[in-house]
């Protein structure tokens, strides 16, 4: 029963067919997008494969150690980072081919217009335990 | 007050589901009824523990499917089925516990939901301690066992089951080590027991001899700081011998009766390991042959992987080396066993390669980190 992580990013990924940044949409049309967002998560709750959901605020700081005794020092956030995580969904599910169609389905929120974005989301299989049996 | 045996209570609990739906609930009303049983018995038994402990949980549950019916909107339609229900005839014989496993394993299930049906049905355990087991929310394994529940409302009750099907949930919950605060290892294990003394089916038999030979190797199989130690690595002398010698008897007892399968093919190899003394004592010529037989059977790609391992120590690393390459690499692990063959045969620089590239494909973080300490040790 393997573990995905969809991960959807602001940016960093491909631009998707229906490219038009959600600020250029009208209110119905974000409204319609976050509706089929909750109808998605219902649903695969209802089907017992939802694990997890966040959204990320796009703000965020660049955090390192600075050596023993020191505050670690901050910075950013960096405008030219190449990627940039908007939030994920975590699935538990019978098979990557399942996790492949519950991607696809949440790929296609409605954007601009009512149309689906079919924008690129990241699957990513979590480690799991290691087998009891080996060999 | 006297402490609740919980073993007990857990091991009626298919049984007493078996009885509640002869009685004329249906499968997932009597599952639920049972829970509730279990529940109250929890909460009594200690001041007032009962003479006859199924017949109270059979009384109690059967109680409360009732109170259920009749607080469900839908009672006279659902009445009107309980009326209808056949009594079954007298003298009939069929092992309600064996029918709740086959009912748990119906090929309509996808393997996730048949597990978690299997352990609560089963098992007796509580849709909380399932989600701990499996890492997911109690909502989502609740919903899960409800949808699983749904599938299976159709199937007769006395139908005769698959017990391949039923093997294979078992061998699935065994096989993957999430742990909660429930030992899903040995859960499967009293489920298999429990299964083979209802069967005279030497898969049934082999599958538990499987399960008890490799459950002995635990307490070696990981060092105290988590890491993993491969077969040929661990202390023996920390090896469960009362586990082997009851896997090995009960696998002797399966292949006298001449009907292999695979799960006694998989056993049989288990036991050749628990044999040897040392690794080096193994007798890996006779696991090859094993291993033949597997391949025989299932035709899994991961037998005739396993099986190249056994031909590099039974003949040579080459003789391994040259099996591997009739392989599909992307099958997993195949990096791993090219590199472990490749030092074998004193390629050094290609080990190390395969060590890096197996740990990158790894799926899990033990075998990662056993994976990358390899392609430090060879490369240092």
């Amino acid at each position: 029963m393997p573990k995905y992580l969809l991960l959807k990013h602001y940016r960093g990924a491909p631009a998707p067919p229906h490219n038009v940044a959600m600020d250029e949409w009208t209110p119905e049309e974000f409204s319609a997008h976050v509706q089929y967002m909750r109808d998605f998560a219902a649903r695969i709750q209802e089907s017992g494969e939802w694990v997890d959901h966040q959204a990320l605020s796009p703000e965020g700081t660049w955090v390192r150690s600075d050596g023993e005794g020191r505050p670690p020092i901050t910075d950013g956030p960096f405008a030219e980072t190449k990627d940039l995580i908007a939030g994920w969904m975590v699935i538990d599910v019978d098979s990557y081919e399942r996790a492949l169609e519950l991607a696809g389905e949440l790929s296609a929120a409605p954007g601009a217009g009512g149309k689906p974005i079919h924008e690129w989301l990241e699957l990513r299989p979590f480690m799991r335990e290691p087998d009891t049996i080996t060999e | 007050m006297t402490p609740v045996d919980e073993a007990l209570l857990r091991e009626l609990t298919p049984a007493v589901i078996g009885v509640v739906v002869r009685r004329g609930a249906d499968f997932a009303a009597a599952e639920d009824a049972v829970q509730e049983a279990l529940v109250e018995a929890v909460r009594v038994w200690p001041d007032d523990p009962p003479q006859d402990a199924k017949g109270w949980l059979v009384t109690v549950a059967w109680r409360k499917f009732l109170d259920a019916v009749r607080a469900d909107s839908a009672r006279r339609a659902r009445e009107e089925r309980v009326d209808a229900e056949p009594t079954p005839a007298a003298g009939e014989l069929v092992d309600d516990t064996l029918q709740v496993y086959f009912l748990c394993a119906h090929p309509s299930l996808t393997p996730a939901s048949a597990v978690a049906l299997t352990l609560r049905a089963v098992g007796g355990l509580t849709t909380r301690q399932i989600a701990q087991a499996y890492l997911v929310p109690e909502a989502t394994m609740a919903q899960r066992i409800s949808r699983a529940k749904r599938t299976v409302a159709d199937v007769r009750f006395t139908q005769a089951g698959d017990l391949g099907t039923v093997l294979r949930v078992l061998y699935l919950v065994f096989n993957e080590g999430y742990s909660g605060d429930v030992d899903l290892a040995a859960e499967a294990i009293r489920l298999t027991r429990q299964l083979a003394v209802r069967t005279k089916d030497e898969e049934v038999a082999g599958l538990l001899a499987l399960m008890l030979l490799h459950h002995a190797r635990r307490p070696a199989r990981t060092a105290a700081d988590g890491q993993l130690v491969t077969l040929a690595e661990q202390d023996r002398g920390r090896w469960d011998t009362r586990l082997i010698a009851e896997g090995v008897d009960i696998l002797q007892a399966a292949l006298a009766r001449d009907r292999l399968g695979e799960f006694q093919a998989q056993a049989a190899i288990a036991a050749l390991h628990a044999d040897a003394q040392t690794a080096a004592e193994t007798d890996w010529p006779q696991i090859v042959e094993w291993y033949d037989e597997l391949v025989r059977l299932t035709d899994s790609p991961v037998a005739r992987l396993n099986r190249a391992v056994a031909v590099g120590e039974a003949e040579s690393p080459q003789a391994g080396l040259k099996a591997l390459t009739a392989l599909d690499p992307d099958l997993p692990r195949y990096a791993a066993v090219g590199a472990y063959l490749h030092e074998r045969a004193g390629d050094l620089a290609t080990a190390a390669r395969l060590y890096a590239e197996a740990a990158r494909a790894a799926p899990s973080v033990p075998e990662r980190d056993h994976l990358t300490r390899q392609v430090a040790r060879l490369r240092r």
